[in-house]
């Protein structure tokens, strides 16, 4: 297949039935409805199942039931959506059942503004549990994430979670389906998977939130075999010029392409390094290993107020370099002039 | 020699039941196992169980099962039952489970006409919390949190589930029954059954709703419980069927 133009929200949609996606369960919210709308289109001629649900929570528990039945299955939303799916989120990690849940982030309730946004970064529900969480800053990247997402949550048993963000799931881009990510080998069979007992010569197979001693124990397999593994195998993150940098940017998403014009701006009056985590959780700490010592601070970009991220940047700065945000104005969402801005003020700081 | 006249349902498990002496869970269990041996589809069931007291079915089961969030096993039997859609999948919930916060939930699943059978077990309240007040709960019940009696012009009267869902075209089977006479438990687990058959034959939506005492929160004997089913339950939630299929 040629590069085609795509949105982004298409592109994810498109990528997830490559993925083998066999059913999407979701409700309308902007800036996502595209993806609930490609795949009402899509997935029922191509043998899968769409089914609008009744409530982002409803949509969620759906995918919870469909997942523990054995299916590859995905849910979409955005950030007043994902508060509704937190406590299935949870359950499902307890329960370890896998599934893609893909977050357009806005800004805003159910009015306000439907601008871009990076505010659920934080977002998690009870239970103290981890999830892959990828951060795509473009069409191309959006679909390779998602299709590569539905391996990860197989192999390791755990959902993933795409935090993309209004402009990404909105903007249109170039996208190739040849160029998707290697299907990975060998996922273990779901032999968990409800499919009555007389599929398994009479044994009867139970998916029970533990309890007792089990609730720990589970939580400990997480913690010391889980985890780990996710950690050492699936943390991603692009660094650009970081060795040599008088300033670095740490960014996600939108962030980190309005990062790459400030840059350009920039050029010939101070070098600045870039790191954008492409996994937010596992967070590349590593990369920073590799700042120049000599670098004078560390900006970290946002499409938010007071910044999320920028507590895992500053755990991974360890004290080495001053942290400071960069987010939305009193007028508007943050800008590459508002980038460019923060830098010379810092650089006019660090150097008084 | 003595020949036993019950025995356990082989789709029970060996735990021993969690219920408390006198509760109504336990009959209607052993009332829905009892069903799903006789039909014989034990080894195609899936159990989706729910929050509250009869929450713990999930680990008394012999077949298929998970376990689900506070009011939305219909949610989750939605996704097990559109990915296996020749599996026989059935919920079971209480009534602060079901007809509070999983309305919407309940009501979608038979708008869908969604081919799943509910066993909605109507005590008038929330067990398992300690005897809180339910929308199920009477007017001039004293719960917990009504402890002044139930306040019909300060909370509403009671949802009767089975009325409300008549007005859906996707539920094909509808009944009321009660737990609280041998002749009213044999009705039930006729119900039951007839509820199974309507997912079995593909017909829809089937939902069973059956009036329970739970004698702990309501502060009674188990023997005065089953007569408050009958002397102020059923004047409230009429007995017999609300929607049948061919
Ligand atoms: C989201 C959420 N809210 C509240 C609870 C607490 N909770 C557990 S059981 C229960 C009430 C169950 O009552 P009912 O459905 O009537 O079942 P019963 O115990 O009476 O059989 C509640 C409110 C919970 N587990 N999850
Ligand atoms: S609290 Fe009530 S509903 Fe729960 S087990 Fe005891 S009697 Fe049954
Ligand atoms: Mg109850």
């Amino acid at each position: 297949m040629a590069k085609v133009l795509m949105k982004g929200n298409e592109a994810m949609a498109e990528a997830a039935i490559q993925a083998g996606c066999q059913a999407f369960f979701g409700y309308p919210i902007t800036p996502q409805s595209e993806i609930p709308e490609y795949f009402s289109r899509e997935l029922p001629p191509r043998g899968g199942l769409f089914l609008q649900a009744e409530s982002e929570m409803a949509a969620m528990n759906m995918v919870m039931g469909a997942s523990a039945a054995g299916g590859r299955v995905m849910t979409s939303t955005s950030g007043p959506g994902f508060c509704l799916k937190l406590e299935a989120l949870a359950a499902m990690t307890l329960t370890r059942l896998p599934a893609v849940i893909v977050v357009v982030m806005r800004s805003g309730p159910a009015f306000g503004t439907m601008k871009a946004a990076q505010e659920d970064y934080r977002m998690c529900g009870n239970g103290g549990y981890r999830v892959v969480t990828m951060a795509p800053s473009d069409v191309q990247e959006a679909a390779a994430m998602v299709y590569e997402a539905f391996d990860i949550a197989d192999q390791y048993r755990n959902p993933v979670v795409i935090l993309a963000d209004g402009m990404i799931g909105q903007m249109m881009g170039s996208v190739d389906f040849d160029r998707m990510p290697p299907r990975r080998e060998n996922l273990p069979a779901k032999d968990w998977a409800l499919r009555g007992s007389d599929s398994r010569g009479g044994k009867a197979q139970a998916i029970l939130f533990p309890v007792g001693t089990a609730h720990y124990i589970e939580k400990n397999i997480a913690e010391t075999e889980l985890y780990p593994a996710l950690i050492a195998n699936e943390t991603r993150v692009e660094s650009i010029g970081v060795e040599d940098a008088d300033i670095v940017l740490a960014a996600y998403g939108t962030a980190s392409r309005m990062c790459r014009a400030a840059m350009e701006t920039l050029k010939g009056e101070l070098k600045l390094g870039l790191i954008r985590p492409k996994t937010l959780w596992p967070f590349p700490y590593e990369a920073f290993e590799a700042v120049n010592p000599k670098c004078k601070a560390i900006i970290c970009p946002e499409i938010n107020i007071m910044g999320q991220m920028i507590d895992d940047v500053k755990i991974a700065a360890a004290g080495r370099w001053p942290v400071s945000h960069v987010g939305d104005s009193r007028t508007d969402f943050l800008t590459p002039d508002a980038i460019v801005e923060k830098v010379r003020q810092v650089w006019k700081e660090v150097n008084a | 020699m003595s020949t036993p006249l019950n025995h356990r349902p082989h789709s029970l498990n060996d735990s021993p039941f969690t219920f408390c002496p006198g509760c109504s869970h336990g009959i209607i269990v052993q009332l829905v196992t009892s069903v799903i041996d006789e039909m014989g589809i034990g080894g195609d069931t899936v159990c989706v169980g729910c929050v509250g007291c009869g929450g713990y079915l999930p680990w008394f089961m012999n077949t298929d099962t998970i376990c689900s969030l506070h009011g939305r096993a219909p949610a989750n039997a939605t996704g097990i039952k559109r990915i296996q859609p020749d599996k026989v999948v059935f919920t079971y919930q209480g009534d602060g489970d079901l007809a509070s916060i999983g309305t919407a939930e309940i009501v979608h699943a038979a708008h869908r006409g969604e081919k799943i059978t509910t066993i909605f077990v109507n005590n008038t309240t929330y067990g398992m919390t300690g005897g809180q007040m339910a929308p199920t709960t009477l007017v001039g019940q004293k719960t917990t949190t009504s402890p002044y009696g139930r306040d019909a012009a300060h909370c509403g009267k009671p949802i009767r589930v089975c009325e409300m869902l008549s007005a859906i075209d996707g539920a094909a089977f509808l009944e009321r029954v009660a737990v609280d006479s041998p002749a009213n438990v044999r009705k039930a687990k006729k119900a039951i059954r007839r509820a199974f058959e309507c997912q079995l034959q593909g017909k829809g939506f089937a939902l069973v709703e059956v009036l329970a005492a739970c004698p702990t929160n309501w502060g009674m004997t188990p023997v005065e419980a089953v007569g408050r089913i009958r002397s102020e339950m059923i004047p409230y939630y009429p007995l017999g069927n609300f929607r049948d299929f061919e």
